[in-house]
């Protein structure tokens, strides 16, 4: 009794609670899929079959016994390395942290996924200590795009987004500093939920950029994302910034359509520099949102120049022990990068906080008008894997640097926002940007569900046999 | 980001830098760590271009 491996969450819970599948039969099957395609793939980095079955074999007599079954029953899902698994050293896409203890216990994100009923199946593949937009590690290999397994799939999270285009499991988790969730959805052409900075406990999970981290889900459809974050929020001490607000559950008003809400395209920054596609995947969704008007995001250009230097000084000022005595051991990309950053001057990156409080107050204010704002997710299609440059509004630009210029000048100031999948052609997918005022999670993935429900965005599975 | 850093000596700079840093360069790594200086500080200049007033405090905890 078994849904087919690479169903949707809802779907996995429906039939688990209404006892036509097992928990047993689904998860073994998802590990079966794993095992048979992820080779060609390089989404997992750990796989926990013996947990996974036994979660599944008590969720099962749980059941049995008439006990409730959680909104996620029985789902497999997967979690980005840098969150602590119980038992296995957190190694945050390094080889370095491979020599840390293994952790005691699981983050906060994967147990309250579990007490919601959903089993982790695994550890995700990731760009060396999140600073990375490519998916690529030079310690396990890279992840590739399922829809195209010469392309890369964006990172950082890029083992959370293969592992769902590839439906190996349909609820993965990954972290989003500058964009490590939004890219690799688009990419890998997914749903990603970036949510207001403070929402959900980073508590468990190894740090990058402190001020700027952020967990969130990554799925197929709309309805898995909400059910997943529904369940991950919630105060909680252990993460300093992690909010008091109760939670504020999205799934009750999903299905509500965007009647009412002012929707407006970004212009100026996020309307150029990128490839003309990236720009129609934008216009297909305002056209079928009925969104005619643009904003302004002022200043963008500089809040990206600000979250690079805040992100290059606080990611080095962690790493600074392990730069002095393990230099060797680090990606040289990551390492290279993360030596300057320990160098900028303190001034710089002062006066990059300061403008951060200045920017914050300037757009806040657009949302005085607009409930809900658009823009490109990325600047082209997933890159070739190693590809190191390519070819922006006729500039030739490096990639690693370039793929995340339309992300980090939101998530700098901890807006919400769903990356919805556009497909525009045959080729490979693009993402757009939902972005809604603080704590207004909702409101984005309402506007994700209707482009759902009209068919404007997708995320069938990769066709992988 | 505009490509053009302030005038400095980013080699110089980061021989300076790394003693008092704790750091040891190898010598293969200096190239991609100037190359990495400039880039942070055209990114620097870009920032102190705006204007801020003095009242701007910073936001190193961003708070939504």
């Amino acid at each position: 009794m078994s849904v087919p491996a690479n169903s949707d969450a809802a779907t996995i819970a429906a039939a688990i609670t209404e006892g036509r599948a097992s928990a047993r039969a689904t998860v073994a099957s998802a590990l079966d899929r794993i095992a048979r395609i992820d080779g060609r793939v390089g989404a997992f980095t750990d796989v926990l079959t013996e947990r996974a079955l036994a979660r599944a074999d008590a969720l099962d007599a749980a059941i049995g016994r008439g006990e409730p079954a959680g909104p996620l029953a029985g789902v497999p899902f997967a979690v980005k390395n840098l969150i602590d698994v119980a038992g296995l050293p957190t190694r945050a896409g390094s080889t370095i942290n491979r020599d840390r203890p293994p952790a005691a216990r699981d983050g906060t994100v994967v147990r309250r996924l579990e007490a919601a009923g959903a089993i982790l199946v695994g550890a995700l593949n990731m760009g060396e200590y999140a600073y990375d937009f490519t998916g690529e590690n030079v310690h396990d290999g890279d992840a590739h795009n399922p829809h195209a397994l010469d392309h890369m799939t964006g990172g950082s999270s890029g083992g959370s987004g293969a592992a769902v285009a590839a439906g190996l499991v349909p609820l993965t988790l990954g972290s989003d500093t500058n964009g490590s969730i939004r890219v690799p959805s688009a990419f890998c052409g997914c749903f990603g939920l970036k949510p207001t900075y403070g929402r959900i406990s980073r508590a468990g999970s190894f740090p990058f950029v402190g001020s700027l981290d952020h967990l969130g889900p990554m799925a197929r459809s709309v309805t898995d994302l909400t059910l997943a974050y529904d369940a991950m929020q919630g105060p909680d001490p252990e993460d300093p910034v992690a909010t008091t607000r109760a939670p504020e559950p999205a799934a009750p008003g999903l299905e509500a359509g965007i009647g009412g809400l002012r929707i407006a395209v970004a212009g100026g920054y996020f309307a150029r520099g990128g490839d003309p596609e990236a720009f129609a995947a934008v216009a297909r969704v305002a056209e079928a949102l009925g969104a005619s008007c643009t904003v302004e995001i002022p200043e963008a250009h500089r809040a990206r120049a600000a979250a690079y230097l805040i992100t290059a000084a606080e990611g080095a000022t962690l790493h600074l022990d392990r730069l002095r005595t393990r230099p060797r051991d680090f990606d040289p990309a990551v390492r290279d990068r993360l030596i300057a950053g320990a160098m900028i001057p303190a001034p710089f990156v002062e006066r990059a906080q300061r403008f951060r409080r200045w920017y914050r107050d300037a757009v806040l204010a657009l949302f005085d008008g607009v409930d809900v704002i658009l823009a490109p997710a990325t600047p082209c299609r997933a890159p070739k894997g190693g590809q190191t440059h390519f070819v922006l509004d006729g500039v030739t630009l490096p990639v690693r640097a370039n793929i995340g210029l339309f992300t980090q000048p939101i998530s700098f100031i901890g807006l919400p926002v769903v990356a919805v999948p556009v497909r525009l052609d045959a080729g490979l997918p693009l993402g757009v940007q939902v972005i809604a005022a603080p704590w207004r999670e909702d409101l984005a993935l309402r506007v994700a569900r209707q482009l759902e429900r009209d068919g404007i965005c997708t995320a069938p599975v990769a066709e992988l046999s | 980001m505009p490509e053009t850093p302030p005038p400095f000596d980013p080699d110089a700079y980061a021989a300076a830098a790394a003693p008092l840093l704790g750091l040891e360069i190898d010598p293969a790594w200096i190239a991609p760590v100037t190359a990495n200086l400039r880039v942070l500080a055209a990114a620097a200049e870009l920032v102190a271009g705006f204007p801020l007033p003095d009242a701007v405090e910073a936001a190193p905890r961003f708070e939504a």
